[in-house]
């Protein structure tokens, strides 16, 4: 159904999710996210963020007996419609996850995989694109002479920007980083923000932050979670420096978290 | 007696116990092969019995045994890797997936003796494949069927979930995740499987007893319809039905049923630490 948020990239209707063991993990979340902002989903642990994050790809389809209610609407359709081809939307909705997750391979396998499952065959269409995302990913001058090296070799914060580049070789249209730097130096972390910059250009970004100082310096927007609910949605400026609610501003001072 | 000894003893006693659990696996081994080896040559691997069979090889059974393997082969191991892919990736936890399994641990406790029966019934008789290759090569997979379903199912679990929610994560569908990065990697716990199966029914008597074994049959079988001796079997008969069979035939005999059903879990166990050696993660 296409609706009048069309100027919405990403909307969220009254959405509320419960595990099947009946732990409410959101409630009633509604935000709107627009095109090419890098929007920020951050709160304390068991806020709801990875859980929202895995709605929005319909990762959270692969657990049994949860309950949904609620619409998500990307470029104004919702993608939990019973026609919608969920193999097509993960294409279209990048993911990368907290623990870098190599698939067994070298890297260009890995590359090169998202590409082959969708049926593309041309080796040189293939090779041009990993070329292309390894750059974004700002990790193609490290490894264009060892492509065909296991990914496992890869340290750490090699291995963060190879999956970006990997969920980028498929062109999608919204990236979701759940907490992409966890777990990296400070030097593999200001890469992969930095890169965050040039990506938003051309991408939409829905990132859960590794720390509230992380979510100040990347956010345009950001929204902050506590139990399943919005607190508070707004730009940087307003949620970092003028936050309205007590909570929010609570934990971004570091009252509490 | 103070903390030190005690430990000490404990620690004794149960080495001795290791040691004890080795032991009959070689001595039969040892035994086995010093009474047998006396009896191999290339004559008793690729004649057939003759003169009442306390002359002669056992190239018959020799080839039956590898016929059926094969044969059980091919029966169980497409329908056991299927269930174990079934139950490992798409079964839920609900009432047929309880019956499924509660299905196969039965399966895998039913007495050899029975499964004969059964296949007799089944599939010489009601099927109408007569005593023949095809009706034990058949009833052999189904015995086999439940220790190479376990096996593979615990290979595929053993993937780690991480490679799973990531390759859906890049589009890839249910199969393709299967196909691309849940397969190869159990391929060597499914492999093992497969061998320690198949040792363990190029050995088993009680289900070819009614199905396929012949008694005598020197002609080598010409196609899936007709009998064939097989070692085990053959092994009984000259132990208990033939008078004044040598002994050194009979511990021949032995000698070679033992050494092919050994080389199947050697050959299992150099394939997992040469596959494990390989692996990444």
């Amino acid at each position: 159904m296409v609706r009048g948020e069309m100027t919405s990239k990403l909307s969220i209707r009254d959405l509320s999710f419960t595990y099947a063991d009946g732990a409410q993990a959101l409630r009633q979340i509604n935000m709107d996210i627009q095109a090419n902002e890098l929007f920020v989903l951050f709160g304390p642990s068991r806020a709801g963020k990875t859980t929202l994050l895995r709605l929005l790809n319909r990762l959270a389809d692969l657990l049994d007996s949860t309950q949904r209610t609620g619409e998500i609407l990307v470029n104004g359709r919702d993608i939990y419609a019973p026609t919608v081809d969920v193999i097509h939307l993960r294409r279209r909705i990048g993911m990368v996850f907290a623990v870098p997750t190599p698939l067994p391979g070298s890297i260009y396998d890995n590359l090169a995989y998202g590409l082959q499952m969708a049926g593309i065959r041309d080796r040189q269409v293939i090779a041009e694109r990993v070329e292309r995302s390894l750059r974004q990913a700002a990790l193609w001058e490290e490894v264009k002479d060892r492509l065909q090296d296991s990914a496992f070799a890869l340290s750490g914060g090699q291995k963060q920007r190879m999956c970006l580049a990997r969920s980028l070789v498929l062109e999608p249209d919204v990236i979701l980083l759940d907490n992409p730097t966890s777990g990296l130096d400070p030097i593999s972390t200001a890469m992969v923000e930095e890169s965050l910059f040039e990506l938003k250009q051309q991408y939409t970004i829905i990132m859960v932050p590794h720390s509230v100082q992380q979510a100040s310096r990347v956010a345009d927007r950001a929204a902050f979670l506590l139990n399943g609910e919005v607190v508070e949605i707004g730009s940087q400026q307003q949620i970092f420096i003028h936050p309205k609610d007590k909570r929010t501003e609570d934990y971004v001072t570091g009252r509490f978290g | 007696m103070t903390r030190q000894q005690s430990q000490k003893l404990a620690a004794g006693l149960i080495s001795v116990t290791a040691v004890i659990v080795i032991l009959p696996i070689v001595l039969v081994v040892v035994y086995v092969i010093v009474k047998g080896i006396g009896a191999i040559s290339w004559e008793f691997l690729t004649q057939p019995p003759s003169n009442g069979m306390t002359e002669g090889g056992i190239f018959p059974a020799l080839l039956g045994t590898i016929i059926l393997t094969f044969g059980t082969a091919v029966a169980a191991i497409p329908l056991a890797i299927g269930a174990a892919i079934y139950l490992a990736e798409y079964a839920g936890d609900n009432r047929i997936t309880r019956a499924i399994r509660l299905a196969i641990v039965n399966l895998a406790g039913i007495p050899s003796i029975v499964y004969g029966l059964f296949g007799l019934g089944m599939f010489v008789l009601f099927f109408n494949f007569g005593t023949s290759i095809l009706a034990g090569a058949l009833t052999l997979g189904l015995m086999t069927l439940p220790v190479v379903i376990s096996t593979a199912e615990e290979a595929i679990l053993a993937v780690p979930q991480e490679f799973r929610v990531v390759s859906l994560s890049l589009g890839a569908s249910r199969w393709q995740t299967i196909r691309h990065q849940v397969l190869p990697h159990a391929l060597p716990g499914i492999i093992t499987g497969v061998i320690l199966g198949l040792g363990r029914a190029a050995g088993e008597t009680a289900p070819i007893l009614f199905t396929v074994a012949a008694f005598y049959l020197p002609e080598l079988p010409k196609s899936i319809f007709d009998q064939t001796m097989a070692l085990p079997y053959h092994l009984y008969v000259i132990a208990t039905q033939v008078p004044g069979m040598p002994l050194s035939i009979q511990y021949g005999t032995a000698l070679v049923l033992l050494f092919i059903v050994l080389s199947f879990t050697l050959v299992a166990t150099v394939i997992r630490t040469v596959m494990r050696r390989r692996r990444e993660w």
